[in-house]
């Protein structure tokens, strides 16, 4: 039994996968969500600020916009402040040493047969199952 | 001009991708990630999706080798397995597992995630903007 969960998620996937089809065949640019935002704020963007920012700007303003479709939209997040800064450490370093996320490592290493982009996507799935595991099932923090 | 409408588009396109796949709701994105518990294959279904216009994509761009707005495709990066990429990864992933946000979802619910959401952001563009310098110290 297929759930509908997974049928919309795997349209918003095709949607995902096409925007970075775009990116790459018209722009000539990787679609990489913290090299995006990384290259804009520690000043490594230079020739690309404009169309990066346009992204950006795309990215931000256009969901909130299809929110009236849906009955509700509930991100869920946790109100927790201080896991919430240390949770976004942790992603900015971790994306920027690393050079990607799930959408440059993950989306974009993969379907290029990219080892780098393999090998990131098992370790940061790894770590995270393993921070959910240890912070849900041992210590009933999250 | 038309560099910019692009770029706006693929970000609409993937930011709306996101909201209809699910990913900006941080509780399916913590249950993927939740392998010992009650697990939710979502993800796996939106990775799919996404993959498969994608590696179409890297197949067309590899052949023509330009964008077609003049600008060479990106090479292959040498397929060097270092420290950086594994040490990143492994912290990105723990933040990631700690709320349930990645980069481009928390910036797609950047106006939908409240005040939590922005206290995210600021402290990741914060470790973005130290990491050169960061990883400068370290190496010296």
């Amino acid at each position: 039994m297929i759930e509908q969960d997974w049928i919309w998620g795997f349209i918003g996937g095709l949607m995902i996968g096409g925007a970075g089809a775009l990116f790459l065949l018209v722009n000539g640019r990787i679609m990489g969500a913290s090299g995006i935002l990384g290259s804009l704020v520690d000043g490594t963007a230079r020739g690309t600020r404009g169309e990066k920012l346009a992204f950006l700007a795309g990215l931000i303003l256009f969901p909130p916009l299809l929110v009236p479709l849906y009955e509700t939209v509930d991100t869920r997040l946790t109100d927790n402040m201080l896991l919430l800064a240390v949770a976004g450490l942790l992603v900015g370093f971790g994306t920027r040493i690393a050079n990607g996320c799930t959408s440059g490592h993950g989306v974009c290493g993969i379907s290029r047969l990219s080892p780098r982009g393999i090998v990131a996507t098992l370790v940061y799935i790894l770590a995270g199952g393993l921070t959910v595991l240890a912070f849900r099932h041992w210590w009933g923090l999250i | 001009m038309a560099r910019l409408i692009f770029a706006a588009l693929a970000g609409a396109l993937f930011g709306a991708g996101l909201l209809v796949s699910g990913m900006i709701d941080t509780i399916k994105v913590q249950g993927w990630l939740d392998l010992f518990g009650d697990w939710d294959p979502t993800l796996a279904f939106v990775m799919g999706g996404a993959i498969l216009p994608m590696a179409i994509a890297w197949h067309v761009a590899e052949r023509r080798r330009v964008a077609l707005l003049g600008d060479a495709i990106p090479n292959r990066a040498p397929p060097v397995l270092d420290r950086r990429l594994i040490g990143g990864s492994l912290l990105f992933g723990a933040g990631w597992g700690l709320v349930g946000l990645c980069p481009g979802p928390a910036l797609a619910a950047a106006l939908l995630n409240g005040w939590g959401g922005l206290v995210f952001l600021l402290a990741m563009v914060a470790a973005m903007v130290a990491t050169p310098g960061a990883l400068r110290l370290l190496k010296a």
